[in-house]
C-alpha cells in the first residue's frame, strides 16, 4: 500500500463509487442543474422525505460564485466537487461504513489522525437541519456527516445519514500538493500524459469568477430570480413537485449570483432567503402530497 | 453490598457537552434510585467522546422490606365505609388488624408488606428511565426507529448499554439496545469488542484497549505533555484550560504532538495567529524565550500514530499555513484600502431597520464625539482626533479579516490605522472604542477613546430605546443594560460632568442636527444650537417623529394624525427622558451593589428629580451614606422620619404649591418635570423663597422652638452653599447641625397643641425640617 502511486483524481472518485456501490448504493450521475451543494441534488432533498428506504451515492459540482477567487487562491473555487451519500434510514455502522471509504482511498487511521467533530448542519434556504460532525483528518475537515432530522420544514422518517466529501481537499491531502491545480486528474497510460485539475478548470475559475463578479447582468438575475419563483409555484400549482423544486433550485442559484454581485444588502438577504426557503417547502409539501397515499398504503401507520 | 457499572455507548459526543453529562448521568442515577430507597455509597462518573458510564460503590443487594400501615374506619363502620376502605388497599375484611384506640373504640388497620426488591430489578427500570428524561442539550432521531417523531432521542445514535451490578448482567432494554458485558475499546487501535467483568477492571480493561476512561485524566495528560514538548523546545506553553477541556473531549487516547510554521506568518498580528490555532483548529498556542508568540503549535492527536505523529503534525501544518495563507492574504488586502475606504462601505450594513445603516451611526456618533469634546464634557481630547476616530471606528467590520474572525473588531481596525499612519490617539481609540464591555472591563482611560467609546454607547442606548427595543424581563437583544453600565463606567471612571438629560438632548442632536426640517424650528446644524431647541421642546412635551432615512423627520404635537409606516416612529420625548432616567437609576444601583452603595440612598438621591449628573449623584450618594450610618445621621433620620410620619398624621400640606413639588411624590413622578425651567420660572422661584421666610410666631414660642428655628435658619443656607459647592460632605455636616435641636424640640415641645396658633406654626416647623432635609435627598425613600 505504502509503494503504491496515491489515487488520481478520478481514481478517488471511482473507487468511492466501487465502494458505496458495493454497499447497496444506487450510483447516481450529477444532477444538470446549477446547485451550491450535493444537498439540493433532489436525490437528497426530495429522497429524505418519505418512509421508503433511499441508498444512493453520487457526484455533484457544487457553484458557490462569492468563493471565486480568479483561480488565483490555491484552496478556494467557485466551482467544485461534492461526493455524497445518502442512506436511508441511517444504517447503525454508518460510521464504520464511511471510515471504510476512507481506508479504500488510502487513509491509513494509525498513522492519520480521524476525529468526529462536533458541527450541525443547518441549510436555511432548505428548511433543513440535522446533527453530525465534521470529520477531521489531521485537522483538515474532509468530510461533512450529518443525520437528517428535517427537510423543507417536515420531520424526516425515518432519519437519513447524509456523508458529503469535500473531493477536491481529499485529493490533495492523499496526493499531497498544496494547490488544487496541481491535483493529478488521472494517471497517464503509455503516451498518453496524465492531465492536472488546473489544465482541466483553471480557465473555467478564471472566466466564471469574472463573471459571477463582475459581467453578469444584475438586472437579468433579478428577473430570472423572479421567473423562477413564479414558475415554481405555477409547478406547485400544477401539482408537479419535481419540476417545481427544479425552479427552486435554480432560484436559489440565482440568490447565489446576487449575493455575488454585491447588489443584495444585508437587510434584503434574509428576505430572498426566506423566499427560496418557501420555494423549497413548497416544493417539498408539494412532493409529500404527490406520494402521501402510496406511503401510507406501503407503510401502514405512516404519517406525513 | 456490591457496585453497579453502568456505560451507555453511542457516536461521539460533542466536547462542550461531555462534562455536563457526565453530571447530569450521576444527578439522575442518584434521584431515580432514591424513588425506591436505594443509595450508594459513592458515585465514580466517567466520560469520553463514545461513553458515558459511572460506578455506583457500595450499593445493598436489595432494598429494605417496608411495613406499611394504613388506619381504616371503626369496626362498626357501615358497610359501605368498609368496603371503600378494602378496596382501596386491595385487603379482605379477614387481613384487616383491629386495635383499640386511646378512646376505647376498634379501629381498623390495614398492614401492607413490602417485601425487599433486588437491587437489580429497580436497575432495570432505573436505567431505561434515565436514558429517555436525559436532558441533552441537543437530540436526535436515527435508525430504523426513527419512522416516528416517537422514538428515542440521544445526542447521536446510542450504540451500546452495560450494566454489571457486581459481577451480574443487568438485563435492560431501550428501543432495540439490549445491556451487555461487551464494550469497544478505542475505534482504530481496539475496533473489537472487549468484555467488561465489572466495575473492578472496567477502567483497566479499556485502558489496555487505548481509552482513558477519565476526562480529568486526559485533561492532565493535555496539560502536562504539552507543556513538556513546549519546555523540550524552549518555549512556554499558553495555559489555556478551555482547550484541555475541549481536547480531552475530542480523544480517548491524547497524544500531543508539537508541529512548526513559517516564522514569517508572525508578521501577522499576533491575536489572528492566536484565534487561527486555538478556535479553529483547537492547537495550543506557545511562547518563545522573548515573550512573544513562538512559530509552533501543539495539536493533541487520539492515536499513538505508527509514525510517531509525523504524519499527522505534517498534515495539520499544511492546513494552518493554508488558514495563515488566508489571514495574512485578508491583512495585507485590508491593508490596502484605507479605514475612510472601508468606512464607505458601511452604507451597506443596516443597523437597526429603523434607525438606518451603521453609516448612519457613524455619522451621529462622529459628531456627538466631537461635541463631547468642544463642550469640555471629556476633557484633553482633540475633537479632530475625536472626530475622526469615530468615524472610522466601525470601519474594520467590512474588512475580510473582521469578516472571518467577528472577534477581532476594533483590535483589526486599531491595526490597520496604525499600518496606515494615524496618530496613537487615534489608533487606540478605534480599537478600544468597545470597551468596557460589561461591569468589571476595564475603563479606557485615553481622552479620545473615551469620547468615541461614551458616544457610541449613548448612541446605541439612546436610539435603539427610542425605536422601542427597551430590554424588557431577560430580554435585551442589543444589550442596551450592558451599554448603559458602560456609559456609568465612562462617567465615573472620568470623573465626566454629562447629565443624562443633556446627553439625551445632544443625542438626539446629532441626529437631528445633519437634515433640514421644514416644519422645525431648529436652524442650526451645530449639535449644541440644537440641544437647546430640544430641550425647549421637551419641556412642551412633544413627540419627534423619524424615518429610517436621515433626510425626514419634524415634530408633532398629535400622535393620532400620523400615519404609521415600518420604517418610521415617533418618540415620546419626556416620556422617554423619563424613562431612561428611571432606567440609569437601576443600572447604577446594579453596578454599585458590588461597592457596597446602598440602592435606597440612590433612589432617595434620585427621588428629588433634579439631580442627572451621574457622577455628582453619586458622590452625594456616598456622603449620605457615610452620614446616615453615623449617630447624628441615624438620628436624624429618626427625627425626620417622626417629623414626617406627624406631618401625614395630621395631613398638614402647605398651602403653598411648590413643597408639593418636593414632597415624597418628587418631581421625577409628573413627567412634566424639567427642574431647570422650574426654577427659573419666576412665579415658582418666589414661591421657594418664601418659604425660608417663617412667619412671625403669634404666641411666646417654647426655647426648644426657637432654637430650632434658629438651627433651621443657619442649617438652611449652610446646605444651599454646600450643594452648590458639591461639597456633600459639608452639606451633610450642617444637616447634622439639626439633629440636637430636633430631638429636644420632640423631647420638650408638643406639636398638636390644643391652640391652633401653636399647631400651625410647629407643624410649619415641621416643614421646614423636612424641606431642609429634602434639599439633600429625599430621606423618605431612607430603609431603617
Amino acid at each position: 500500500m505504502a509503494e503504491q502511486q496515491p489515487l488520481s483524481f478520478q481514481s478517488l472518485i471511482l473507487t468511492l463509487h466501487d465502494y458505496w456501490s458495493a454497499q447497496g448504493c444506487v450510483i447516481l450521475q450529477p444532477y444538470d442543474m446549477r446547485v451550491g451543494a450535493g444537498t439540493f441534488h433532489p436525490a437528497t432533498t426530495l429522497r429524505s422525505l418519505g418512509p421508503d428506504p433511499w441508498n444512493c451515492a453520487y457526484v455533484q459540482p457544487s457553484r458557490r460564485p462569492t468563493d471565486g477567487r480568479y483561480g488565483e487562491n490555491p484552496n478556494r473555487l467557485q466551482h467544485y466537487y461534492q461526493y455524497q451519500v445518502i442512506m436511508k434510514p441511517s444504517p447503525s455502522n454508518l460510521q464504520e461504513l464511511y471510515l471504510g471509504s476512507l481506508a479504500k482511498i488510502g487513509i491509513d487511521p494509525l498513522v492519520h489522525d480521524i476525529r468526529f467533530v462536533e458541527d450541525d448542519w443547518e441549510s436555511p434556504t432548505l428548511g433543513a437541519w440535522g446533527l453530525g460532525w465534521e470529520v477531521w483528518c489531521d485537522g483538515m475537515e474532509v468530510t461533512q456527516f450529518t443525520y437528517f432530522q428535517q427537510m423543507g420544514g417536515f420531520d424526516c422518517k425515518p432519519v437519513a445519514g447524509e456523508l458529503t466529501y469535500g473531493l477536491e481537499r481529499l485529493a490533495m491531502y492523499i496526493q499531497g500538493v498544496d494547490s488544487v491545480y496541481d491535483l493529478r486528474f488521472n494517471d497517464p497510460v503509455g503516451d498518453r500524459p496524465a492531465v492536472t485539475y488546473g489544465d482541466v478548470f483553471l480557465a473555467n475559475e478564471q472566466q466564471m469568477s469574472k463573471w459571477n463578479f463582475e459581467v453578469a447582468d444584475t438586472d437579468k438575475l433579478f428577473r430570472w430570480f423572479k421567473d423562477a419563483e413564479a414558475e415554481c409555484q405555477a409547478s406547485i400549482a400544477a401539482n408537479v413537485p419535481l419540476a417545481a423544486y427544479d425552479q427552486a433550485i435554480e432560484a436559489s442559484h440565482v440568490f447565489n449570483l446576487l449575493q455575488a454581485r454585491g447588489v443584495i444588502s444585508v437587510q434584503e438577504r434574509a428576505s430572498y432567503m426566506g423566499r427560496v426557503r418557501d420555494l423549497a417547502k413548497g416544493s417539498c409539501e408539494a412532493w409529500i402530497e404527490a406520494n402521501r397515499a402510496g406511503w401510507e398504503a406501503k407503510f401502514p401507520g405512516w404519517t406525513a | 453490598m456490591t457496585d453497579f457499572l453502568l456505560e451507555l455507548r453511542c457516536e461521539e459526543i460533542p466536547a462542550r457537552m461531555q462534562l455536563k453529562a457526565s453530571d447530569d448521568l450521576a444527578r439522575l442515577f442518584i434521584e431515580e434510585l432514591a424513588k425506591s430507597g436505594l443509595k450508594a455509597e459513592r458515585i465514580t462518573s466517567f466520560v469520553t467522546p463514545r461513553r458515558l458510564a459511572l460506578i455506583a460503590h457500595g450499593l445493598p443487594l436489595q432494598t429494605d422490606a417496608v411495613s406499611e400501615e394504613r388506619k381504616g374506619p371503626r369496626a362498626d363502620a357501615p358497610a359501605q365505609a368498609l368496603e371503600g376502605f378494602l378496596r382501596s388497599t386491595g385487603l379482605t375484611r379477614e387481613q384487616l388488624v383491629e386495635r383499640t384506640d386511646a378512646k376505647g373504640n376498634a379501629i381498623l388497620f390495614a398492614v401492607i408488606e413490602k417485601p425487599g426488591r433486588q437491587t437489580a430489578d429497580v436497575l432495570a427500570e432505573a436505567v431505561p428511565a434515565i436514558v429517555r428524561a436525559f436532558p441533552w442539550p441537543k437530540s436526535m432521531r436515527w435508525g430504523d426507529t426513527s419512522a416516528t417523531t416517537e422514538s428515542l432521542r440521544w445526542v447521536r445514535p446510542l450504540q451500546g448499554i452495560v450494566a454489571i451490578l457486581g459481577e451480574e448482567l443487568v438485563a435492560i432494554e431501550v428501543e432495540g439496545v439490549t445491556s451487555g458485558y461487551a464494550t469497544v475499546g478505542h475505534r482504530f487501535h481496539h475496533p473489537g469488542e472487549i468484555t467488561i467483568g465489572g466495575s473492578g477492571d472496567y477502567a483497566e480493561k479499556l485502558r489496555a484497549c487505548h481509552v482513558i476512561v477519565s476526562h480529568a485524566e486526559r485533561q492532565a495528560i493535555i496539560a502536562e505533555q504539552a507543556a513538556a514538548l513546549a519546555t523540550a523546545r524552549g518555549y512556554s506553553l499558553i495555559e489555556d484550560k478551555g482547550l484541555v477541556i475541549e481536547n480531552a473531549g475530542l480523544t480517548e487516547w491524547p497524544v500531543p504532538l508539537l508541529g512548526d510554521f513559517d516564522p514569517a506568518f508572525l508578521d501577522v498580528p499576533p491575536e489572528v495567529i492566536q484565534l487561527t490555532l486555538r478556535i479553529n483548529q483547537k492547537y495550543f498556542v506557545l511562547n518563545g524565550a522573548d515573550g512573544k508568540l513562538a512559530p509552533a503549535f501543539i495539536c493533541t492527536a487520539n492515536i499513538e500514530a505508527k509514525d510517531g505523529g509525523a504524519a499527522i503534525v505534517a498534515g495539520n501544518g499544511k492546513v494552518l499555513a493554508a488558514r495563515l495563507s488566508d489571514a495574512r492574504f485578508f491583512w495585507e488586502q485590508d491593508k490596502k484600502t484605507t479605514l475612510a475606504d472601508h468606512a464607505q462601505k458601511l452604507g451597506r450594513i443596516t443597523f437597526h431597520e429603523k434607525l438606518g445603516t451603521v453609516a448612519d451611526k457613524v455619522e451621529r456618533v462622529a459628531k456627538l464625539a466631537r461635541w463631547l469634546v468642544e463642550e469640555g464634557i471629556v476633557k484633553g481630547a482633540s475633537a479632530d482626533d475625536a472626530e475622526l476616530a469615530a468615524r472610522l471606528a466601525k470601519a474594520d467590520l467590512v474588512t475580510e479579516m473582521v469578516g472571518e474572525f467577528p472577534e477581532l473588531q476594533g483590535l483589526m481596525g486599531g491595526y490597520y490605522a496604525r499600518a496606515e499612519g494615524l496618530s496613537d490617539a487615534v489608533a487606540d481609540a478605534v480599537r478600544d472604542h468597545y470597551k468596557p464591555v460589561g461591569q468589571g472591563d476595564a475603563v479606557p482611560t485615553a481622552p479620545v477613546t473615551v469620547a468615541v467609546s461614551l458616544a457610541d454607547k449613548l448612541d446605541t442606548l439612546f436610539w435603539l430605546w427610542f425605536s422601542g427595543q427597551k430590554p424588557t424581563g431577560s430580554k435585551d437583544p442589543f444589550a442596551l443594560r450592558r451599554a448603559a453600565i458602560a456609559i456609568i463606567g465612562l462617567l465615573q471612571g472620568h470623573a465626566i460632568r454629562l447629565p443624562v438629560k443633556l446627553a439625551f438632548a445632544a443625542t438626539l442632536a446629532c441626529r437631528l442636527a445633519k437634515s433640514a426640517n421644514p416644519a422645525s424650528s431648529i436652524k442650526s446644524d451645530q449639535p449644541s444650537a440644537v440641544t437647546s431647541s430640544i430641550f425647549e421642546i421637551i419641556r412642551r412635551g412633544g413627540h419627534l417623529r423619524l424615518s429610517n432615512t436621515l433626510e425626514k423627520w419634524h415634530w408633532s404635537d398629535d400622535l393620532e394624525q400620523e400615519t404609521k409606516t415600518t420604517t418610521s416612529f415617533s418618540i415620546d420625548l419626556s416620556a422617554n427622558q423619563k424613562e431612561l432616567l428611571d432606567f440609569f437609576a437601576d443600572r447604577l444601583k446594579v453596578q454599585q451593589k458590588e461597592a457596597g452603595v446602598r440602592h435606597d440612598l440612590i433612589d432617595a438621591v434620585f427621588a428629588l428629580g433634579g439631580e442627572d449628573d451621574l457622577v455628582r449623584l453619586l458622590a452625594r450618594v456616598k456622603a449620605l451614606q457615610a452620614f446616615v450610618s453615623t449617630e447624628d445621621g441615624a438620628n436624624l433620620l429618626a427625627g425626620y422620619k417622626r417629623a414626617a410620619n406627624i406631618l401625614k398624621k395630621e395631613g398638614w400640606e402647605p398651602q403653598r404649591p411648590p413643597m408639593a413639588a418636593h414632597g415624597t411624590q418628587g418631581i421625577a413622578q409628573t413627567g412634566e418635570e424639567d427642574p431647570l425651567s422650574l426654577v427659573e420660572d419666576p412665579v415658582i422661584a418666589g414661591a421657594v423663597s418664601d418659604l425660608s421666610v417663617t412667619a412671625p410666631a403669634r404666641y411666646e414660642r417654647e426655647a426648644q422652638e426657637v432654637a430650632l428655628a434658629d438651627a433651621l435658619d443657619a442649617a438652611e443656607p449652610a446646605v444651599e452653599s454646600a450643594l452648590a459647592q458639591e461639597d456633600f460632605a459639608a452639606a451633610m455636616a450642617a444637616l447634622a447641625s439639626l439633629r440636637a435641636p430636633i430631638d429636644a424640640f420632640f423631647d420638650k415641645v408638643t406639636v398638636n397643641d390644643a391652640d391652633q396658633n401653636k399647631r400651625g406654626s410647629r407643624l410649619t416647623q415641621l416643614t421646614r425640617i423636612r424641606a431642609a432635609m429634602h434639599k439633600v435627598a429625599d430621606f423618605s425613600r431612607i430603609e431603617g
